[in-house]
């Protein structure tokens, strides 16, 4: 399966013909992705594997369930109440720039913005809200961002992951290079997101345990035991890319973006997890 | 003096009540250096304490091996739904807060 | 998925230092504005205990004593930490008369982590959150009777958790 998903891309890549919408089939991946995980994990609930490496190991999971029953990240969701309930200068909140007030709507986050032709990240909506509203942008990577994306997160726990991809060739092509981006082989390493989430998961890179692709999106922002604090989406990819020797890219690049643009739409249906606690 | 740092869950279930407490603090070891290759100080909590009916009931003495965040879990006779329980705590720094919160 | 309760709270009691904290040994309760409850008092913390190297060294600074392996002590802790920094450790014990508890984290730059006083009517059961810096002995010491009983497990770390 996974070799005919590369084989599928490199094509794509490797083709001097532009990228037409009609080559680019969500659905079929989407049902590829799904099965893939399905076959090679056949005990693992399917909802369990928002749970990372807590679905792949049992050790862990007893960890991760004595963490969690009082976990570190309930600062980070008062926090981000209170900024939320805190009106900008101009009066006005960040509830007035999302949906439904910006309760429970973490989950439909990556969303394609039709006007700007852009993918609107969760934390890119947060910082486009706060500079439309006369307010600096939070940096992508620290506690502040963290706290904003925790509390919203929450207000999501449970609801299904809904991610849309509008047949507009902008949004596919959104998605497309955010797979591209996912199976692209990077660093010093030379890994691909895939080579340890797609190829390895359950399995030990050193000494940690490797977290599935699917699902791998919707319990953050997270609270990790290694930094003893909280851990934004952006700062989470960008130590990816370190940690395979790769240059980490800045919060709101068109990369990061569409990759997680793909890994939400490869988890539609599963359940918001977060905020959560990983190693 | 930081405030509003302690988190608790007291539930009585029968004579005997359940603490959970989750408390925003550093704890920095000592050990850690910074960016610029300096000691960060030992900052930890040293005394956290509970208390019922004007008694102790429990004491936690903890060092700097504690993890950050600290979290605590015990468990005492007495305690019913609607009685206080008072958390306070002291740090090397000689900071220091405290809460009282009612038992669930 | 966990729900959280939201704490009570009344007004928290000021700092008093020095001079006034000194007037109150000969006033009775009630005459001053302050709670009836007195806050955690560092002059308790055995600041000796926490900077010994070996076991016994810090069970003699903490208890006076040493400790005799008992399989009524039971000590919860992972084979393999997923993290040095945030190890959930948690004690127990069936004997009776307990008045302390403390946890020993051997290979740590210093030994005791964490020592715990049960007056009576506390249960004999401690859940804590506990940083060790490499794959270590870990041992749970109990006071029962005014003496000692221990129970050890090693855990290993991959990852140091004091920051490393």
């Amino acid at each position: 399966m996974l070799r005919k998903v590369l084989i599928a891309v490199a094509l794509v890549a490797g083709s001097a013909q532009p990228l037409l919408a009609a080559d680019v089939n969500p659905q079929a991946d989407f049902k590829a992705f799904r099965a893939y995980f399905a076959k090679r994990f056949p005990k693992v609930p399917l909802n369990d594997f928002v749970n990372g490496p807590y679905s792949m190991d049992a050790g862990l999971r007893k960890q991760w369930e004595a963490i969690d029953a009082f976990p570190p990240y309930e600062f980070a969701i008062e926090q981000g109440k209170k900024m939320f309930a805190t009106p900008f200068k101009n009066g006005k909140t960040y509830a007035d720039c999302f949906p439904n007030k910006g309760i429970g709507v973490r989950q439909m986050y990556p969303m394609f913005d039709a006007k700007s032709g852009q993918v609107i990240t969760l934390e890119v909506a947060i910082n486009q809200c706060l500079e439309a509203n006369g307010e600096k942008p939070l940096d992508y990577t620290k506690d502040d961002m963290a706290s904003v994306t925790a509390y919203m997160a929450f207000t999501s726990r449970g609801k299904p992951m809904d991610i849309k991809i509008p047949n507009d060739p902008r949004a596919l092509a959104a998605y497309e290079n955010g797979k591209k981006y996912f199976y692209t082989r990077r660093g010093q390493f030379n890994f691909s997101c895939a080579s340890c989430h797609v190829q390895s998961p359950g399995e030990h890179i050193r000494t940690e345990v490797l977290a599935p692709a699917l699902g791998i999106v919707n319990a953050l922002p997270i609270y990790r035991s290694a930094w003893s604090s909280m851990g934004t989406t952006t700062r989470r990819l960008r130590t990816c890319n370190s940690q395979v020797r790769g240059v980490p890219l800045p919060g709101g690049d068109d990369n990061y973006r569409d990759v997680e643009y793909y890994l939400s739409y490869m988890a539609n249906g599963l359940p918001i997890s977060g905020p959560g606690t990983r190693p | 003096m930081p405030t509003n740092t302690i988190r608790v869950r007291a539930v009585a279930s029968g004579d005997t009540t359940e603490v959970q407490s989750l408390i925003r603090h550093p704890m920095e070891s000592g050990f850690v250096k910074d960016s610029k290759g300096q000691l960060i100080p030992a900052h930890h909590i040293e005394v956290l304490q509970f208390e019922h009916g004007g008694k102790t009931v429990f004491t936690a003495l903890w060092g700097p091996a504690v993890s950050k965040d600290p979290y605590v879990k015990f468990s005492f006779k007495g305690g019913k739904k609607g009685d206080d329980i008072k958390v306070s705590w002291v740090d090397n720094k000689g900071e220091s807060d405290s809460l009282t919160a009612k038992i669930q | 998925m966990n729900e959280f309760a939201d704490a009570h709270r009344l007004a928290r009691r000021t700092i008093l230092k020095g001079a006034v904290a000194g007037g109150l040994a000969g006033l009775g309760l009630g005459a001053f504005p302050f709670p009836a409850f007195a806050d955690a008092d560092a002059k308790e913390w055995p600041a000796d205990a926490f900077k010994h190297k070996s076991e016994a060294d810090t069970l003699k600074a903490l208890y006076g004593k040493t400790a005799e392996a008992s399989d009524k002590v039971s000590l919860d802790a992972p084979e393999i930490a997923e993290n040095g920094a945030v190890v959930p450790i948690a004690v127990a014990s069936t004997l009776p008369n307990i008045t302390g508890i403390a946890i020993l984290v051997l290979e740590n730059p210093n030994v005791l982590a964490a020592a715990y006083k049960l007056p009576a009517g506390t249960q004999a059961s401690v859940s804590n959150r506990l940083k060790m810096a490499k794959t270590s002995k870990v041992v749970a010491v109990v006071e029962s009777g005014g003496k000692l009983y221990s129970v050890s497990k090693e855990v290993k770390v991959t990852v140091g958790g004091c920051g490393g």
